[in-house]
């Protein structure tokens, strides 16, 4: 039904089937708006935050997916900046990851506040000292940036292809890329580190609170190193998801294998730099302000053992793995460790936002518990639903992994003669007719 | 609009004789009906509902005869050094007044983030979960000088900026360049039947205010985040004082301190 919008030489699944899959991201999508709309329309009683657990799940989440979402300004630094042209084969998927995140992180920012209308507010009367007017500005500059970035991913539709204009506008934009990349990397750093700050300068919070080193708070570094560590193994993940989900080989083993050593370089250097951090708040930062450290672990359920699982099981352990050349080549201990990656830094974020919020401050108050209502998970799924739905749509009527059609032509799911006609032959026949059409464009326009 | 004009500047504060608390609750009403604060609705509770001023029961925990307790109002802080609320609200919805040292909220510029509420460690601040609502009668008994806010926004104690509003006009009208002290009182110093809070200028110290905040037996709760707090408590009994000291663990467990009940 839908085959001439399906790119020349690439198997997709029924349209019927592709029905199927799509249908209950509908309706998890169908129950977010309808909470969603609760939720504006009526007021944000219908979350269980309340005056003490002022952020809640949503906070807590949007910190989780800009951190996996790093990966697209990660690895367009890596590709483009660094030329490690390996990631080529990933990086349209860690573009089209990012954008879901950080869109879907500030579609549920925009419900999150009680009055978003007013959202332009912070681009008027900005508090330059705050740690949220950076956040907000990076985020929304980096947002534009990954909807530029995936333009050239759209236009790779078959259909979009057989405009001259787009091709040639592709072309060009492709040429710019190392630019985007080079601007993603600079907001991402900076908005990474924000969100880090936003715990790291609240002095009233001694459990989040940390030394400043220059302007920023310790958190604002150990924000972009973690995230500089989790996103490519989130995409490692994303990736190895797809694969199963459409029964095929995307990308070439050694790619998988770069991503897991390129998180685990930025992992080791985390979890050195998240333990000297620890260890100076645990023997200066914290008691300096009358709060013994230990203190905050002996209440309720946020043991230590929260703190050596955050360290040692989700940083130590699966750093040493993805370091390990050895340990790499198998494919299961791999995305085993890259799991525990994404797991330690969701960890962490659970940390700075619940642990620091469910901790008393005054003498007499209690420690607080907070479980978030079905409005909150819907609204949150809703991100879900509409990822996966993007990401559906832009795999079937798009190319998103480049490798696909060579791979499918070496394992044998493409013919010699499909795969000619595909035009996988782009790295001879491409720069041609691309040039041809400039030519011809050119030629038209004079 | 008719305004004072003065170079003088002034710190105000206030200290509260914990002693002297009954826990009445007068200062909460009074509080709640200068500033409209609206009233609860149905599915409200203490930690949604709105508040300016928090009453703490906190006892000894020791066995009669030796059992005591005291009530602690718990309300902005109006903390003078990095002020934590304002430091973080991204689009200037807190500020500081230079002049009087009150810690304001600007409810028509919040967007509502609830920044402020994490930052602050006093948990004085509250936001608008619920449309404010007021019955028919109650409508007619609304101060025509202080605004209502909307769902959606964050709101505070401002020391009943109102008031200072009013005081300043009324000097105004006079020919006065300074407010007369006098002229100048919050709702809840006002309504406290004991007497407990003591209100002025910290900077003047022929002020009853200024001198019993340097007081041996007067202290602040959390004085050591170094936030400066212009709010004073004050209380003859050692338990009492020392309880500011203690934290978390040593607070529950060690030394038996528990909170009791909270209204306001």
């Amino acid at each position: 039904m839908d085959k001439i919008l399906i790119p020349r030489g690439l198997q997709r699944t029924s349209f019927t089937k592709f029905l199927i899959w799509i249908f209950p991201w509908i309706a998890l999508l169908s129950l977010g708006i309808y909470a969603i709309y609760l939720c504006l329309a009526e007021g944000l009683f219908h979350t269980n935050m309340d005056n003490r657990f002022a952020f809640g799940i949503w906070i807590f989440l949007d910190l989780t997916v800009i951190a996996l979402g790093a990966g697209a300004f990660f690895t367009g630094f890596l590709l483009y900046i660094l030329r490690r042209k390996e990631l080529k084969a990933v990086i349209n998927s860690a573009v089209v990851i990012g954008l879901i995140c950080y869109s879907g992180a500030i579609l549920v920012l925009a419900v999150d506040v009680g009055q978003p209308i007013r959202a332009w507010f912070t681009f008027w009367h900005p508090n330059v000292h705050s740690m949220l007017t950076e956040v907000t500005f990076c985020l929304t500059c980096y947002l534009i940036v990954l909807f530029i970035e995936y333009i050239p991913i759209i236009l790779k539709n078959r259909q979009l292809r057989s405009i001259p204009k787009f091709l040639v506008f592709e072309f060009e934009l492709h040429k710019l890329m190392p630019v985007f990349a080079g601007i993603g990397t600079f907001l991402s750093f900076f908005h990474q580190g924000s969100l880090g700050g936003l715990f790291g300068v609240l002095r009233g919070r001694p459990f989040a609170f940390r030394e400043e080193l220059g302007i920023w708070p310790s958190t604002f570094f150990l924000f972009v190193i973690s995230a500089a560590a989790a996103g490519p193994s989130f995409i490692m993940l994303t990736t190895w998801l797809v694969e199963k989900i459409t029964r095929k080989q995307l990308v070439k083993p050694e790619v998988y294998k770069f991503l897991g050593k390129v998180s685990g370089t930025m992992l080791i250097a985390y979890v050195l730099l998240k333990s000297i951090d620890t260890l100076f708040w645990i023997n200066s930062t914290s008691p300096g302000n009358g709060f013994p450290a230990f203190e905050f672990y002996a209440t309720q359920s946020f043991g230590t053992w929260i703190l050596f699982t955050e360290i040692v099981i989700l940083g130590l352990i699966p750093a040493l793995i993805l370091l390990s050349s050895r340990l790499r080549e198998n494919r299961k201990i791999l995305l085993g460790a890259g799991f525990l990656v994404c797991t330690g830094i969701m960890l962490n974020r659970f940390v700075m936002t619940i642990q620091t919020l469910a901790l008393p401050t005054l003498p007499f108050d209690d420690f607080l518990t907070y479980a978030p209502s079905w409005e909150e998970v819907a609204t949150f799924l809703f991100v879900v639903a509409y990822g996966m739905l993007l990401y559906s749509f832009t795999y079937r009527y798009s190319v998103i992994f480049p490798q696909e059609r060579e791979l499918a032509q070496l394992n044998g799911e493409l013919s010699q003669q499909e795969f000619a006609d595909s035009g996988n032959a782009k790295k001879s026949w491409q720069p041609k007719f691309i040039s041809d059409l400039l030519n011809k464009f050119v030629s038209t326009k004079s | 609009m008719m305004e004072t004009m003065t170079d003088k500047k002034f710190k105000y504060g206030m200290v509260i004789d914990l002693d002297k608390c009954n826990g009445c609750g007068a200062c909460a009403v009074a509080c709640a009906v200068e500033n409209n604060v609206p009233p609860a609705v149905e599915k409200m509770n203490k930690r949604n509902g709105i508040t300016w001023m928090n009453i703490s029961t906190v006892s000894n925990k020791e066995q009669f005869p030796k059992s005591e307790s005291v009530f602690v109002p718990m309300f902005c802080q109006q903390c003078e050094k990095e002020t934590p609320c304002m430091t973080v609200c991204p689009q200037n919805a807190v500020d500081v007044d230079p002049t009087t040292g009150i810690v304001g909220q600007i409810p028509q510029r919040c967007l509502g983030c609830r920044y402020c509420m994490t930052a602050c460690p006093y948990h004085a601040r509250y936001f608008n979960w619920w449309d404010p609502e007021w019955t028919e009668g109650m409508k007619q008994q609304l101060n025509p000088d202080v605004a209502p806010r909307m769902r959606g926004v964050v709101e505070k104690c401002n020391f009943c900026h109102g008031r200072l509003h009013a005081a300043k006009q009324k000097a105004a009208s006079q020919g006065n360049r300074e407010i007369d002290p006098a002229e100048y009182i919050p709702a809840c110093v006002e309504s406290c039947p004991n007497k407990a809070i003591t209100f002025g200028d910290l900077i003047d110290e022929t002020t009853a205010v200024a001198q019993l905040a340097k007081s041996e037996n007067t202290f602040r709760f959390l004085s050591r985040l170094g936030t400066e707090p212009k709010v004073h408590y004050h209380s003859e009994k050692k338990w009492v004082r020392e309880m500011t000291e203690k934290t978390l663990t040593r607070t529950h467990a060690a030394n038996g301190l528990a909170q009791e009940e909270i209204h306001g």
